[in-house]
């Protein structure tokens, strides 16, 4: 049989197990049926809600602006497929294609698609994390218990770690009336995904909202009162701070340990796949059946000197989905990579962030529209004399302009003249990230592989 | 029904802040909020806002019914 029958046979009666039913399992499976597949589909997932949409869950659901339940994402299309939902996976058996599940039930799979995504980091300790008032926010569950307790009479919130979604939490916070203190361990809040530059705006905002923001120092112990409810944070510089609520938000931990043992590539950093969305084992070897998508997921980029790309990003998630399904049901010549420009946005303190390319790859950055004393503007980053990044502050229209440029590898600094153009901000400046080799919560874009340029393997010929 | 603003693609337009206030929002100058689940009432009126998008980011699902075979399997 030619591999082309194959593929026919997969298309019409093939077994196709998605494992993660959030955003990118839910539009994998709408490819996949979209693309003509009419074999069995299975959505597996440890929560027992269909997918749901996250970003609301820190912003309007948190807010109560939209109940969390609410979220559900629309469906594109029917999917016709099986749901084995509140239930994990929790191995996975290469030799005989199957997902063992955590009620020991197995399913077997002749494609299997990866889109078990991230969690939140828990707080590091576990009898401390356990203690009434303590939260994190990834789930729909998250949102709910969270938004009770801030507006059930609460007086101080602290919420560690200002990245993305623990500054989006502390504007949250100060929108419902609640006195608010961030502690962060870097230098300026948002620093390890914008940088020290566009971190010093972000600082600015915050307090000038009203929060209690403490940078350069880190949350060094939870105390609790004798029946377990959060009374007290100690921190770093020797003071403390009496509070009945802390919100850990130190960014996510990828859900790979269901595959220790699997042989397939994944760990701490995600998957290892090729730019086609296919697993590699252990070897290095491309597999051909095991695929993954999404925040779990992390590829080679051709924008970015073929480093390895892990991408915690909403549009990231639909954009490899459909890549990864279109080429689980594709012989190879048909297949496509995944060469999505990475595209992000929050909204807090009334304002609205949005990046596009990776920011945190940036040797040089110059403001190209408006200021940074006004909090409107454009900053963009360079890396090696082309434009790999660019992030606005209520800057969105501007956006699509600078995708266009980082995917041209346009030269930097712009040559072009800009609307809003101030002569006063065209000095390329160091951009102000933190020392990659120090651990930081920040940057939901992480580079994981080494610089081809570096030679880390010499080739050392036997005497003869 | 549900819906979902692709805020890669958004840019701040507000057409659907004025077609559908009751459904979208802005939050400062651009920042868009939406509420993921509407009802009949609003049909008509999130109908006008995804069709006036002009980056065309909203994904509407008009049905009401739960994702057929989604039930938990617990244990």
């Amino acid at each position: 049989m030619s591999a082309d029958t194959d593929v026919e046979a997969l298309r019409r009666q093939g077994r196709i197990v998605v494992v993660g039913a959030s955003l990118a399992g839910l539009r994998a499976a709408e490819t996949l049926r979209e693309k003509g597949f009419t074999g069995s589909l299975t959505m597996i997932g440890d929560e027992p809600y269909e997918p749901y949409d996250r970003p609301p869950l820190s912003k309007q659901a948190l807010l109560g602006r939209a109940r969390p339940e609410d979220t559900a994402l629309p469906r594109r299309r029917d999917i016709d497929a099986e749901w084995r939902l509140g239930v994990a996976a929790e191995g996975l058996d290469r030799d005989a294609r199957q997902v063992r599940l955590a009620n020991g039930d197995t399913v077997p799979y002749d494609r299997l698609l990866i889109t078990t995504g991230t969690r939140a980091r828990p707080w590091f300790h576990p009898e401390e994390a356990a203690l009434d008032g303590v939260f994190v926010l990834r789930t729909r569950d998250d949102c709910a218990r969270l938004h009770r307790k801030l507006t059930g009479g609460v007086s101080r919130v602290l919420v560690i770690g200002a990245g993305f979604t623990g500054s989006e939490v502390a504007s949250v916070c100060r929108e419902l009336g609640l006195e608010v203190t961030v502690v962060e361990r870097g230098p300026a809040p948002l620093v390890g995904a914008l940088g020290g530059v566009i971190g010093a705006v972000a600082d600015r905002l915050q307090r000038k909202k009203g929060v209690d923001l403490r940078c350069g120092i880190s949350v060094t112990a939870l105390e609790g009162d004798d029946v377990g409810r959060l009374r007290r944070a100690h921190l770093s510089d020797g003071s403390a701070v009496d509070v009945e609520v802390a919100i850990v938000s130190l960014g996510a931990m990828r859900n790979t340990e269901w595959l220790a043992g699997s042989g397939v590539a994944a760990g701490a950093r995600g998957i290892a796949c090729d730019a086609g969305c296919r697993a590699f084992d252990v070897n290095g070897i491309v597999t051909d059946d095991i695929y993954a998508a999404g925040d779990v997921a992390r590829s080679p980029h051709p924008l970015f000197d073929y480093q390895f790309l892990a991408l915690e990003h909403w549009g990231n998630a639909v954009e490899q989905a459909e890549i990864a399904a279109h080429n689980m049901i594709c012989s190879s010549p048909e297949r496509r990579p995944h060469l999505w420009l990475p595209m992000f946005w929050s909204s807090q303190f009334g304002v609205n962030i949005k990046s596009v390319g990776v920011p945190s790859l940036g040797d040089q950055l110059v403001v190209t529209q408006g200021t940074l004393a006004e909090d409107r503007f454009v900053a963009v980053y360079g890396y090696r004399g082309r434009v790999i990044a660019a992030a606005a502050f209520d800057g969105a229209k501007w956006m699509g302009f600078y995708e266009q440029q980082i995917a041209a590898g346009a030269p930097f600094p712009p040559e072009y003249g800009t609307v809003d153009r101030r002569t006063g901000t065209l000095q390329a400046v160091d951009p102000g990230f933190p020392d990659p080799h120090l651990p930081t919560h920040g940057p939901t874009v992480t580079l994981t592989g080494h610089s081809p340029s570096e030679r880390r393997v010499e080739f050392v010929p036997s005497h003869a | 029904m549900r819906l979902v603003v692709d805020l890669n693609r958004c840019q701040g337009f507000a057409q659907c802040v004025f077609l559908a206030p009751d459904v979208f929002a802005l939050h400062g100058d651009e920042a868009l909020l939406f509420s993921p689940r509407f009802d009949e009432a609003h049909r008509d009126r999130v109908e006008k806002a995804a069709a006036a998008c002009p980056v065309q980011a909203i994904l509407v699902d008009y049905s009401d019914e739960p994702t057929k075979g989604v039930e938990p399997h617990v244990g």
